[in-house]
């Protein structure tokens, strides 16, 4: 059976010269799907199940990075995840950092002769796979890496939650913060007697909080370390998060699932 | 409040008493008298109270904190202070030592008319001294502040550059640009052109102050043009510009950062992308020039209105209109908007 990829690229033109480009490379690949945004690449990729990954860095709603890491948390066990290789016009992450590893990368505008060397590589790492996956563990620790470059810098530590609640506004203190939630447009601040809505993306929040106190498990998840009283997995092998006096579970994704384990 | 140099304050006393011993010597000069040793020590004392009221009591007047002179009747009153404080204490500081220890015996002093000439004396040399240190004062702040101006300058610069000339916006163009070499030659000339002049303007923004309004525009179509390449059908535009409003001069590249705000701010982090309408007209005796974004607005995050191109354009709109210019800017659940007021020549 021929190899089959996925090219998430959000500038068309670049999209149809990689293709051309690995038409040439690697005549025998055969392309499932081109889409143009981290969202869309996610689903082609549960849907297609290729063996490759090229994902750009860059691109609107998620980009590359996030893309991967939210696939690798939705990958079925059944299924080897898929070797993956950003492009990206700028190597800001020090991308070659992992050269000759999990993940590879190509620069724009595509060199034939750089490519060709990721070719090799791809075939090499499609040939031994075996059915035992390690390359998705291999791939999250070098996205956690790469996000872990991509965060913005630590900032003054926040103290108090403001969140306007009809005409007022409500003055939550940190310490009273069980966890936030990402939902739709808003951020849930969610504590022992209720919870509150705020604007601030969890991304531009994370920075300003403490590290060691609040864990983020999930994208869209930060939890208070001390208020989770325990952690399970479930038949599918996922982690969840039970928390001291509460009811709902909190699941956690592959790529935060090394925060937990016993000492 | 400033801290105080005190290297500079010693200097400042040493250049007082050699300024005294310089007036000193011009009274002996002019007197038929033998008064010089007197005259030294009385200028020395006078000088020195002098100097210590005017240069260490400018620090504590707030209008001095700037420039490090204070402002206007301040200054004066300052001045003045220190001459009659430096006469009365100068003088009878000398009195007192010239009696305790019995020095100059012979000098008669006391008569009307000494004491006119010391006053006079004092009242010249004082304003003459601290003229001399307000211009010095003056001359040293004003090229400070040259400095940092130009320093100012050269940074913002340097940041157009860099924002225009960002690795991402260069390589992906290029890899476009590579593709399309492939595929339609014809269009890759055309994405050529619009870069070359997209580089050559970037470029050449520093040294052309103002140019047409319709200038101007071709730049941003030039911009666009080359996003509309990369980004496809994700990217519509629209550039409206009225006969009556296209030859007003306006400042060079102007827009540029608003236009690009749009892009990279709005459309770009937008799946379906959207559309960037930049409009000018006149209105009675002004120019209005707008940019609008259909892009994700208040969610992107970005800040609001400070941002290094805003505060750029703010900048020089202040320079060239002072407060005929203005720049209103906003971002919402529908997008960005921003809306530029210029005087008419």
């Amino acid at each position: 059976m021929s190899p089959t990829a996925l090219i998430a690229e959000d500038e068309p033109l670049l999209a149809q010269a990689l293709q051309a480009e690995l038409a040439r490379a690697w005549p025998e690949l055969r392309i499932a799907a081109t889409v143009g945004d981290g969202a869309a690449a996610v689903d082609a990729a549960l849907r297609h199940r290729p063996d490759v990954l090229f994902f750009d860095i860059r691109m609107p709603g998620l980009g590359g990075l996030e893309a991967a890491a939210e696939l690798a948390d939705a990958w079925p066990d059944d299924t080897p995840f898929p070797a993956l290789v950003f492009v990206t016009a700028y190597d800001q992450y020090a991308l070659q950092a992992f050269d000759a590893q999990a993940i590879d990368y190509v620069l724009k505008p595509v060199q034939p002769a750089r490519l060709h060397k990721t070719v090799e590589k791809l075939r090499a790492v499609l040939a031994q796979r075996s059915e035992r996956d390690g390359n998705l563990e291999a791939t999250l620790g070098q996205l956690r890496h790469l996000l872990q470059a991509a965060a913005p810098a630590a900032q003054p530590v926040l103290k108090v939650v403001q969140a306007s609640v009809g005409n007022s506004i409500r003055m939550v203190p940190v310490e009273d913060v069980l966890y936030f939630e990402a939902a739709d447009k808003y951020v849930r601040v969610v504590c022992a007697d209720g919870e509150v809505l705020i604007r601030t993306p969890l991304k531009d929040l994370l920075p300003q909080l403490e590290p060691q106190l609040f864990w983020q498990v999930h994208r869209g998840t930060v939890v208070r370390a001390t208020a989770v009283d325990s952690v399970h997995r479930d038949e599918a092998g996922k982690l969840h998060l039970a928390l001291r006096g509460r009811k709902e579970r909190l699941p956690v994704s592959r790529l935060y699932a090394h925060l937990f384990k016993p000492m | 409040m400033v801290a105080i140099d005190w290297s500079a304050k010693l200097r400042h006393l040493l250049q007082t008493l050699f300024f005294c011993g310089l007036v000193a010597t011009i009274e002996q000069a002019f007197s038929s008298r033998n008064t010089f040793l007197p005259s030294l020590l009385y200028s020395l004392l006078i000088g020195t109270t002098i100097w210590a009221v005017v240069d260490l009591g400018r620090h504590l007047i707030p209008s001095a904190a700037e420039t490090g002179w204070p402002q206007g009747w301040h200054g004066l009153l300052l001045v003045l202070g220190g001459i009659v404080a430096g006469f009365l204490v100068g003088k009878n500081l000398g009195d007192l030592i010239c009696q305790t220890f019995g020095l100059f015996p012979g000098r008669k002093v006391n008569s009307a008319a000494d004491l006119r000439s010391s006053i006079l004396i004092t009242l010249l040399a004082g304003i003459a001294g601290s003229y001399w240190f307000h211009a010095r004062n003056k001359s040293d702040y004003l090229l400070r502040k040259m400095r940092e101006a130009q320093q100012h300058a050269e940074e913002a610069r340097l940041k157009v550059l860099e924002t225009q000339l960002e690795p991402h916006m260069l390589f992906n163009t290029l890899a476009n640009l590579r593709a399309l070499i492939a595929v339609d030659p014809a269009r890759a000339q055309q994405m050529l052109d619009h870069m070359i002049a997209y580089l050559r303007s970037t470029l050449d923004a520093s040294r052309a102050t103002t140019h047409p309004l319709r200038a101007e525009f071709e730049r941003l179509g030039d911009y666009l043009e080359l996003m509309k390449i990369r980004m496809g059908p994700r990217l519509a535009y629209t550039l409206e510009l009225p006969d009556d409003a296209a030859g007003l001069p306006v400042p060079a590249l102007l827009l540029q950062p608003l236009v690009e705000n749009s892009i990279q701010h709005g459309l770009e982090p937008k799946v379906e992308g959207g559309l960037v309408v930049v409009r000018a007209r006149r209105d009675g005796d002004r120019l209005l020039i707008e940019v609008d974004d259909t892009g994700v607005g208040e969610a992107s995050g970005a800040s609001n209105g400070n941002g290094f191109g805003l505060t750029q354009i703010r900048e020089r709109l202040h320079a060239l209109y002072a407060d005929r210019a203005a720049l209103e800017f906003r971002r919402d659940a529908s997008g960005a908007h921003a809306r530029i007021q210029l005087p008419l020549p």
